[in-house]
């Protein structure tokens, strides 16, 4: 067609003058992010396969709680790695053994489902191409992509710490706790620290969150998403146990996370937390602009 | 789709209005719109589309001719290389926020969360729309839902719905609300001839309500009949567009007699002698192109020599035919 044409359409067919519909408002309504978070959070805590992975996780405590009681009075009794040998002794110390048992690779791992599914999980069902045409910005749908998978990990250090609670309280029962020192510090307070190292561990996790994203936005496959993250997590602590690596040790993503332990010192050292945050801070900066910038100019061909 | 009243779906309060006040004549324009993917491929190159308001444009040509491509360039899913696109006269894909919600889409199939039910996908859709209101989403999804005729499975999950109902899952979602445009890319798709029927209808009724619509095919006698105008893609390139009658009015007419076989010798001498070229005989059919020779002048003469006639029908090409001509491969993939 010529530029005339442009400028100068042919009438719209046999049909009589056609009646143009007028605009309909399209303000912002108040409330519209409240709306699609809690549509993202019914998305993801509706999913059957989410809520097994939740079951899963709250499971570990529940079977490292019953094979501790039943061996108890065994040769085996009160040993293990990490805080395990003092659970039998304090049901308390369930809490920070499970979650040290999870931080490794099941942690990770649930990163790395729910990141997956955010923005990759979307391009392959095809999904993401009707949500940017409803539309959604896709700076607000990767915000709300990132609270939603933040909160359902959050939700596993709580069910994998709750369970852990209840399981100890009932196995081994509650009482004072004896710090890292030898001192003995009531209940409340050992509540108090314990509930310290399940925020830790889940703030920990923000990082990898933020690389899970980013990985997310790069390819269709949620699948492929979800490998790199729990890859990313396992070379981090393996670059981590290489001591000619010592220089970069302190920047990596989980060398910070077994950091909890201060909160089992007499005098918690802010300082220390505060550095492995500011660490997770970093990464969270670094790859959520990654992930932000890489995924507001994509093609969305899926 | 049930025949529900277009006022009903509508009735978040459309109020029509003439056309010289909307904000431009055209609900959909391009200019030099160029897409080259990363493989180096160019799916679409330079094309400039011209969609009146109040038309309903058959976006037609081959598999893999560029129509998916320039429908996402025109949602902002896919980034033009060069060339712009306006939508409803804002461009895209700067006004997409406050445009988007007037435009009704359906691209490259239905995609929806095969977990979720039909209702709840068209939820989720809705509560993503920031400019939508909360307060009448329920109303507007169930007439969607109603409008085709999905009502009865609405309470499914998504994973067991069968193609045709995906298909009317996407039409429901791209009516959510009212819309001043709808894009819709290969709509009847995995429909049976029923549901391909009732699509022309809604899209018939969905055009005099006032509403635009752009509707992609590479079947297009299944949309021909509903189309006020035609833009036919070849490899890329926009190689026709304008009114639909025009376009097929502009073909060469040709006529086709029939007779009794031992007459096919006289009334080709007939033809001929009236200055007609090229007549092709076919057992005890003729065919020739007409020309400037009117019908019932070979009508005429046919009987005056004595020829009985047993049929005459002057034939003209079919969109069908143009497109074929146009596109050359016919309806196998281009590349
Ligand atoms: N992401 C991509 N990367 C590279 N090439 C692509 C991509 N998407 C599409 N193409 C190519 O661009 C061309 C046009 O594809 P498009 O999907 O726009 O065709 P279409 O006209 O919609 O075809 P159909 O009728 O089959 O739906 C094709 O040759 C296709 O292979
Ligand atoms: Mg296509």
């Amino acid at each position: 067609m010529s530029p005339a044409d442009v400028l100068d359409p042919p009438a719209p067919g046999s049909r009589a003058p056609a009646p143009v519909l007028v605009p309909q408002a399209t303000v912002a309504h108040r409330g519209a992010w409240g709306r699609l978070l809690r549509s993202e959070m019914r998305l993801v805590f509706g999913r059957r396969r989410n809520i097994a992975l939740l079951s899963g996780l709250a499971a570990v405590p529940l079977l490292l709680g019953v094979v501790l009681f039943v061996t108890q009075d065994s040769a085996l009794g009160g040993q293990g790695p990490g805080f395990v040998g003092r659970v039998t002794g304090n049901g308390l110390f369930l809490v920070i053994a499970a979650l040290f048992m999870c931080l490794p690779f099941l942690l990770p791992l649930t990163i790395g489902v729910a990141s997956g599914d955010a923005i990759a999980g979307e391009a392959q069902a095809g999904t993401l191409r009707y949500l940017l045409a409803v539309p959604v910005s896709r700076t607000r749908l990767l915000a709300v992509k990132a609270v939603a998978v933040l909160t359902f990990v959050g939700a596993a250090v709580l069910a994998i710490a709750l369970v852990a609670l209840v399981t100890g309280a009932v196995l081994f029962g509650l009482s004072d706790i004896t710090l890292l020192s030898g001192t003995t510090v009531p209940l409340a307070d050992g509540l108090l620290r314990v509930a310290g190292v399940a925020a830790y561990v889940a703030l920990s996790l923000t990082g990898l969150v933020a690389v899970g994203l980013f990985l997310s936005t790069l390819t269709e496959v949620p699948v492929g998403a979800m490998a790199a993250t729990v890859v990313v997590a396992i070379v981090s602590a393996v670059l981590d146990t290489l001591p000619q690596l010592a220089v970069i040790h302190p920047a990596l993503l989980t060398h910070h996370w077994l950091d909890v332990a201060e909160f089992l010192r007499v005098q918690v050292d802010w300082g220390v937390l505060g550095q492995g945050l500011a660490v997770q801070g970093a990464w969270v900066a670094i790859f959520g602009a990654l992930a932000w910038s890489r995924f507001t100019t994509a093609d969305v061909t899926s | 789709m049930t025949t529900t009243q277009v006022a009903n779906a509508l009735a978040t309060g459309p109020v029509v209005r003439t056309q010289s006040e909307g904000t431009g004549p055209l609900a959909v324009r391009t200019a030099g719109l160029t897409k080259r993917f990363r493989s180096g491929q160019v799916a679409v190159d330079g094309i400039d589309l011209v969609v009146p308001r109040g038309s309903v444009y058959g976006f037609l040509g081959p598999n893999g001719s560029g129509k998916t491509t320039t429908i996402r360039m025109l949602l902002g899913l896919v980034r033009p290389t060069s060339g712009k696109a306006w939508l409803l006269g804002e461009p895209m894909p700067e006004a997409a926020g406050a445009l988007l919600p007037r435009v009704g889409v359906l691209v490259e199939g239905p995609a929806f969360q095969p977990y979720l039910s039909g209702r709840a996908n068209l939820a989720r859709l809705d509560a993503s729309d920031a400019t939508a209101d909360p307060r009448t989403a329920r109303r507007r999804s169930e007439e969607a839902l109603e409008r085709v005729g999905l009502t009865a499975a609405a309470g499914k999950p998504y994973r067991q719905y069968s193609l045709g109902m995906k298909q009317r899952l996407g039409l429901a979602a791209a009516l959510l609300r009212p819309r001043e445009l709808l894009v819709l890319d290969e709509p009847t798709n995995g429909l049976d001839p029923q549901g391909t029927r009732e699509v022309r209808h809604l899209v018939r009724e969905l055009a005099d309500a006032g509403t635009t619509v752009l509707v992609s095919s590479h079947l297009l006698t299944e949309i021909e009949q509903v189309c006020s105008h035609i833009g036919i893609m070849g490899r890329g390139r926009l190689l026709l567009q304008g009114e639909r009658h025009e376009l097929t009015g502009r073909g060469v007419a040709s006529v086709a007699v029939t007779t009794s076989p031992h007459q096919v010798g006289t009334a080709a001498q007939v033809l001929t002698s009236l200055g007609l070229r090229d007549v092709v005989v076919d057992g005890p059919g003729l065919e020739a192109p007409l020309g400037d020779v009117a019908p019932e002048r070979v009508s005429a003469a046919l009987v005056h020599a004595g020829v009985d006639l047993v049929g005459l029908e002057v034939r003209r090409p079919s969109l069908e035919q143009l497109f074929v001509r146009l596109t050359g491969e016919g309806f196998d993939v281009a590349r």
